[in-house]
């Protein structure tokens, strides 16, 4: 029999990792982000030419259409404001200031991020830990899952001020209050997804169980634990991405001078379009890289696990 | 048409009037109908007969997979629950059914673990097995990274690490070729003459059958019952495969067939 003799063709050729994500990802993303700016150079002129032109007009000075072209990229207060214009007051904000100052978005990015990991570290446990419950349980599933699911119809701008207020009442302070609105938004997806993945298993693999005469507690770890993994991480993903929309949002109605919600208040009172548009990438960057460390972490995962990606 | 057989080996399965009906959306399913089997000590039993006459379902009656709607069924003289709960047997399923996390020697070892034994027994008894079924070299792959076949002798690795004394096989060499195959039946033979294990077997080849089994078992769909045990009288034990072409054997094979095609009515 030397049917086995099919050496193990361990991936000799597989292309190095890096070079195969550029060609896999960052290819595409840059086409898009190119396609993007486009859009968006278009609009910047669409938006601002009024404005701009009536200023021009105000002064007095004559000017040429090219004149007024360039200036609507470089108006102190534009409707929309321009790519470059946002890139420098990142720039400026971040690198160009020391971390320590209210001026900072380093500093406000900070105070965002840990409210969003911590409330976003409940929230996972939370949640797999009510998925545990219901799976265990005819009873919970019934009882706990219509309020699990009815939770979410609330508009979390409604009850983030409630929430903050009371935990202020009973003492609690600071970080947590934020972090309990994060914790409410991440642990939906978590819970929904382990839910889905600890009943993933199919038939022939309980089966398989049954017949050795598993304890539940074994079928758990053995099977239905493994089995939900890649389900924790997509909902994970989705987790992580609505914590910091969660800790973005609890710092807009409560009056938070810190944070990256407290910037875009800040900026909208004074009409800063600039400060509001970089702290809106300060946000979608940090949520880019925070899916990414996610998506990572799968990966990591299911190849100790032995998972085809 | 069992022949009354005096028998001093005690009964492993005993069904009496056994029926199972399926309720679906579309109406009740037959899927057993009145069966009534023995199964002693030792035995080879296998099943044949067209695609959906129960097979399987009688199988996992068995082993307490599924419960019958009617009659009695006794599994080492208890009830098929207590006869599980005991872990009297070991199941090799119709599809391969490993756990795609799980390396090859750590699905063989899966209900070792589960059974508590310690980790030098477990270790033993994957590299025997995978040996026997000629995956050795093979413990660190993934399922994904075997052919069907492989990762079907795998799974009877898996079974066969349990050690029952009951061994309960559902069509465990579909997925393989001839010649592969012809080595495992040899083998599962060789361990069968060995241990005095009692192997229930389902099967679609007339010439498996034949060449394994002390007992067939020809069943008919529609509703699935029994339609016809042939006792073989091959001789027990080890069989070389060139048995097959000898008239003995031959006779058998025949008599499976004409129950089979009996069994097997066109008409709906
Ligand atoms: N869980 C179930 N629910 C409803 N019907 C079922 C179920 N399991 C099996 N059946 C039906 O019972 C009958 C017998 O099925 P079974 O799987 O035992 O056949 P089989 O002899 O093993 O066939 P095959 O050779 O194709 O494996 C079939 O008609 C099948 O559709
Ligand atoms: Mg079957």
């Amino acid at each position: 029999m030397r049917t086995e003799a099919i050496a193990p063709l361990r991936a000799a050729h597989r292309p190095h990792a890096v070079s195969r994500w550029v060609a896999e990802s960052a290819v595409p993303v840059l086409a898009v982000v190119g396609a993007i700016l486009v859009v968006w150079m278009v609009a910047t002129y669409v938006l601002n030419v009024t404005v701009q032109r009536d200023a021009l007009d105000r002064a007095g000075t004559p000017y040429t259409a090219g004149e007024l072209f360039l200036a609507t990229y470089t108006m102190e207060r534009p409707i929309l404001p321009s790519p470059h214009q946002v890139a420098q007051e990142l720039w400026k904000t971040t690198v160009g200031t020391p971390i320590t100052s209210k001026r900072s978005l380093v500093y406000h990015g900070w105070i965002t991020l840990s409210s969003t990991l911590v409330g976003f570290g409940i929230g996972t446990l939370l949640g797999i830990g009510l998925a545990v419950l219901i799976v265990h349980s005819r009873t919970l599933d019934k009882s706990l899952m219509p309020w699990i699911v009815s939770s979410q119809t609330i508009p979390i701008l409604a009850i983030a001020p409630m929430i903050v207020v009371v935990a202020n009442a009973l003492g609690v302070t600071g970080l947590l209050p934020k972090a309990f609105i994060s914790t409410y938004l991440s642990f939906f997806p978590v819970a929904v997804g382990m839910v889905t993945g600890l009943r993933s298993p199919d038939r022939l693999h309980l089966d398989l169980m049954r017949t050795y005469t598993a304890t539940s507690s074994q079928v758990f770890w053995k099977l239905r634990l493994p089995a939900a993994v890649p389900f924790l991480f997509t909902s994970m993903k989705v987790g992580i991405a609505a914590s910091l929309v969660g800790a973005i949002v609890a710092e807009l109605p409560t009056g938070a001078v810190a944070g990256l919600g407290a910037r875009l208040l800040a900026g909208s009172y004074y009409g800063q379009t600039v400060q509001i548009w970089s702290a809106l990438f300060a946000a979608a960057l940090m949520a880019a890289v925070l899916v990414a460390i996610v998506g990572m972490l799968d990966r990591i995962v299911r190849q100790r696990m032995g998972i085809r990606s | 048409m069992t022949e009354a057989r005096s028998s001093t080996r005690p009964s492993v399965i005993d069904a009496r009037g056994l029926s199972l009906t399926f309720t679906t959306a579309d109406g009740p399913v037959h899927a057993l109908s009145n069966v009534d089997l023995t199964i002693e000590k030792g035995d080879f039993v296998s099943f044949i007969g067209p695609s959906g006459c129960g097979k399987t379902t009688l199988l996992r009656v068995i082993a307490d997979l599924e419960r019958q709607t009617a009659g009695t069924i006794t599994v080492n003289g208890t009830s098929p629950e207590k006869a599980r709960l005991d872990r009297a047997y070991g199941y090799v399923f119709q599809a391969p059914a490993l756990y795609p996390w799980r390396s090859i020697a750590s699905n063989v070892a899966l209900p070792l673990e589960i059974m508590g034994l310690p980790k030098a027994e477990r270790l033993r008894r994957v590299q025997k097995n995978l040996a026997l079924v000629n995956l050795a070299g093979f413990e660190k792959k993934f399922p994904w990274q075997l052919s069907g076949g492989m990762q079907q002798r795998a799974s009877i690795a898996r079974a066969l690490a349990v050690e029952p004394d009951l061994l309960l096989m559902d069509e465990p060499f579909g997925a393989l070729d001839e010649i592969v195959r012809d080595h495992l039946n040899e083998q599962l033979l060789q361990l069968w003459a060995k241990t005095e294990k009692t192997v229930v077997f389902v099967t679609h080849s007339i010439p498996e059958a034949v060449y394994l089994s002390t007992k067939i078992v020809v069943m008919s769909p529609r509703p699935g019952r029994i339609h016809d045990i042939v006792e073989s009288d091959l001789p027990r034990g080890p069989r070389p495969l060139d048995i097959r072409e000898t008239p003995e054997f031959l006779k058998i094979a025949h008599r499976v067939r004409e129950g089979l095609r009996a069994g097997h009515s066109y008409a709906d």
